[in-house]
């Protein structure tokens, strides 16, 4: 028995951070936040060279064949640097939607290239969560129609993987004749999301399962997110904590008063139990796939509940400073922001746990 | 990650539940482990130690089971007995605080004398520590022990002294050498509660009920060699004991626990034609609730891993305390709200649900929020040893910075 890291997944965190803190500044991240582009070409590649794009490639084609919980650390550690780089969907879910549904043809064109960097594949499955201002994506003989609002990792994908109302899986190249792709703006400019418009757009089956492999995706992305929200509240923590031992008023550091250090303490007191819960829950989507829904529900919209907390609370600790741009605190404030809302917010995601466990009568 | 035990321990929690599943009847109800064991409630005890499923490390010579320490294993019989909704061993002051005390402090002698007839539940224990004027701040006990002719006399008064009335001996913090610092001042003596000079008054709570008493001490005599530790030494000894108290409130078994009661009230509670569960709003903090326990269950699992390897607890271990009491009292809370007007059902109404249990936990949680180290004094270790933020100022330099201020001229009211 041993709930916890590895070695190995400790040394991959490590390595992962050292990375991060050396290639992705705060400034460079300002930098990137202020151009049309967000993303950055120069943490990307940082990272491809760290084999993270085939984290989840089954070895055969070319990847590392790790698990969700490695992927878990890795998001940490890009929200605790605010990496403004593609993850979620090009190097999480694509590869899952791939290689736990795809052909053996699909597998072979695309599972390469994802591993080498060479491609990218942005995932659009959040009408199978909420349809929002009337989104819904139909199929038929081989061709879309309609939208697809949130496409993650959108900026510079090669291709779309889209769950139809269905819940069937569909693959489109992004050069697709009458496909409309239109890049949405978020509070958070470390990531890319835009809005797919198909119009009788050619695309390819990947899975008709009944929804199996979208489920799939929506509990490594439920989980992926959790650790992300994670990392930025871990990093939020540790400024509020830094700053109220630097900043002085009334003759005294403010961490030293009660009021300061209890809203720390707070933090921390939620916080930490979010930890062991992301870990089991990456743990569960491999080794406990019949319990994992649930208890990716649980990660997603308890990291989401305590983070917002924390990114309150820890700006506040800052006072003004917190609240400008001098200091960019904001840009973790966002991307808890952004994990929260993303794939079903709290109450989202815990209508459908409860609908899980049978709680929810019948209409 | 790996939460397989692994062999050797599934077996070993089967051997756990075949042994429920056959004596369990044999258990004494929840509801009647009062303070004084019922004898039903120490045969349970007897068969228990002999069984090794509680007492387990406590070695053999003083009562104990004797085995060697194994944390899976205490785990593993923590959670059968929990699952199965089983009484396990007898928990009460003297063997959750006392006990451990003894074993780490303790004379031979005390040890032989004391730690297995409390074991057995023959000698119950109350805790001496707290006083009116020193809460928080325990070290500041001004009850004093002075020395008289071969005996200490003891004069002051403790408060929160629960089962006081049932006890047939108290551990007491008391001050011995009056002239030494706050902290080098205290010993820690056990004496019996019949001595003479001892008279215990029932504290009635807002639960109705007096959980907890008011200790007077006139002239109390205890001879000299019922001292745990040096003269002085006592808030050593103490802190050893509170270390066991705190591991005592926070059982994520016990979380879940009360979590599977809501979730099975709120499914039986009917609201017109619908149930508790029913309601969306209600449902929604059931389920957050749920999510709550689930991340304090693997933080229990963290905590059991990393004392297995030996390795410091660090934040995840030093906020127990603080989250378990918080959400066992919103678990309460939750039930209350789900029965809506007979929520407030109490003092064994006509129509009242579960003989009242919500309420009385909704109050007596609001007891161990502020008891055992109250929400603020664990928020301040976790800042100050979890967190490593800076300490308050010493107090003589706020008293030398309030006199400037008072020094200083004052704006009259209005003046501005």
């Amino acid at each position: 028995m041993d709930f916890g890291l590895s070695q190995d997944q400790q040394m991959l965190r490590d390595a992962v951070a050292r990375c991060l803190a050396d290639t992705c500044p705060l400034d460079h991240v300002r930098e990137c936040a202020e151009r049309d582009n967000p993303l950055s070409d120069k943490v990307l590649r940082a990272v491809q060279d760290l084999g993270i794009p085939g984290m989840l490639v089954p070895e055969e084609h070319g990847g590392l064949g790790m698990t969700l919980l490695d992927a878990a650390i890795v998001a940490e550690q890009l929200a605790y640097a605010v990496a403004p780089v593609p993850f979620l969907a090009s190097h999480v879910l694509a590869p899952i939607a791939l290689s736990e549904a795809g052909s053996e043809e699909q597998k072979a064109q695309w599972l390469p290239k994802i591993a080498s960097g060479e491609a990218r594949i942005a995932v659009a499955i959040s009408e199978t969560i909420e349809a929002r201002d009337g989104a819904v994506v139909s199929s038929a003989d081989g061709r879309l129609n309609g939208t697809a609002l949130f496409c993650l990792d959108f900026e510079g994908a090669d291709a779309y993987i889209v769950a139809d109302a269905g819940g069937r899986l569909h693959l489109a190249a992004a050069d697709a004749f009458r496909l409309e792709t239109i890049p949405l703006t978020t509070i958070d400019r470390t990531r890319s999301v835009g809005e797919l418009r198909f119009g009788g757009t050619e695309a390819e089956l990947l899975a008709d399962d009944n929804g199996t492999t979208t489920a799939r995706l929506r509990d490594a992305g439920r989980v992926i997110l959790a650790a992300d929200s994670l990392g930025a509240g871990q990093a939020m923590i540790e400024k509020a904590v830094d700053y109220s031992g630097q900043r002085e008023q009334f003759g005294r550091l403010i961490g030293s008063f009660q009021a300061v250090k209890h809203m720390c303490a707070e933090m921390a007191a939620r916080h930490e139990p979010c930890r062991s819960l992301v870990w089991y829950a990456a743990h569960a989507f491999g080794a406990m796939p019949e319990d994992v829904s649930l208890v990716a529900c649980h990660a997603k919209s308890h990291t989401g509940e305590v983070h917002r907390f924390v990114a309150r609370t820890s700006t506040e600790v800052h006072g003004g400073m917190g609240f400008t741009d001098l200091i960019g605190l904001h840009y973790w404030f966002k991307r808890i922001g952004f994990d929260r809302q993303v794939l079903g917010g709290p109450e989202t995601v815990r209508a459908e746990a409860a609908a899980l466990q049978g709680w929810i009568k019948a209409a | 990650m790996d939460l397989d035990y692994g062999p050797e321990y599934d077996a070993f929690r089967k051997q756990v539940r075949d042994f429920i599943e056959a004596h369990g009847h044999l258990a004494p109800p929840y509801a009647a482990r009062a303070a004084r064991p019922s004898s039903k409630a120490v045969q349970w005890q007897k068969l228990l130690i002999e069984q090794g499923y509680t007492a387990r490390t406590i070695p053999a010579e003083y009562g104990g089971y004797g085995a060697e320490p194994d944390i899976l294993k205490s785990r593993i019989i923590s959670e059968e007995f929990s699952r199965a909704g089983v009484p396990g061993g007898l928990a009460n002051q003297g063997i959750s605080m006392l006990v451990p005390t003894l074993l780490e402090l303790g004379t031979e002698e005390q040890k032989h004398r004391w730690i297995e007839p409390t074991l057995k539940g023959e000698v119950v224990w109350c805790q001496g520590y707290s006083e009116p004027g020193a809460g928080s701040d325990l070290a500041s006990v001004k009850t004093s022990a002075r020395v008289e002719n071969g005996e200490f006399v003891i004069n002051g008064q403790k408060i929160w002294t629960s089962t006081a009335k049932q006890a047939d001996m108290i551990f007491c913090l008391v001050r011995t050498e009056p002239d030494a610092s706050k902290h080098d001042g205290i010993s820690y003596l056990i004496f019996s509660m019949d001595t003479p000079g001892i008279e215990v008054r029932p504290l009635k709570t807002m639960t109705g009920d007096a959980e907890f008493n008011e200790t007077f001490f006139t002239d109390v005599r205890v001879p000299l060699d019922q001292i745990v530790g040096r003269r002085g030494q006592g808030w050593l000894v103490a802190n050893a004991t509170l270390g066991h108290e705190r591991g005592m409130l926070g059982d994520p078994d016990a979380l879940e626990n009360r979590l599977q009661a809501l979730i099975a009230l709120m499914q039986d509670e009917p609201i017109g034609q619908d149930r508790a569960i029913d309601n969306p709003v209600l449902r929604d903090r059931l389920v957050a609730l749920q999510a709550e326990v689930s991340a304090m269950k693997c933080n229990g699992m963290r905590n059991l891993s990393n004392n297995l390897k030996g390795e410091p607890g660090g934040m995840a271990k030093l906020i127990v305390k603080l989250q378990s009491c918080e959400i066992a009292h919103q678990i309460s809370a939750l039930a209350i709200d789900a029965m809506g007007e007979m929520g407030t059902l109490y003092h064994r109404s006509p129509r009242e649900r579960d003989g009242g249990a919500w309420q009385w936990n909704y109050m007596f949680q609001l007891g161990l929020i502020i008891g055992g180290g109250t929400a603020q004094i664990q928020k301040n270790i976790i800042a100050e040893r979890g967190l490593e933020m800076p300490r308050e100022p010493k107090l003589a330099k706020i008293s030398d910075a309030a006199k400037a201020t008072a020094d200083m001229p004052r704006h009259k009211q209005g003046s501005a």
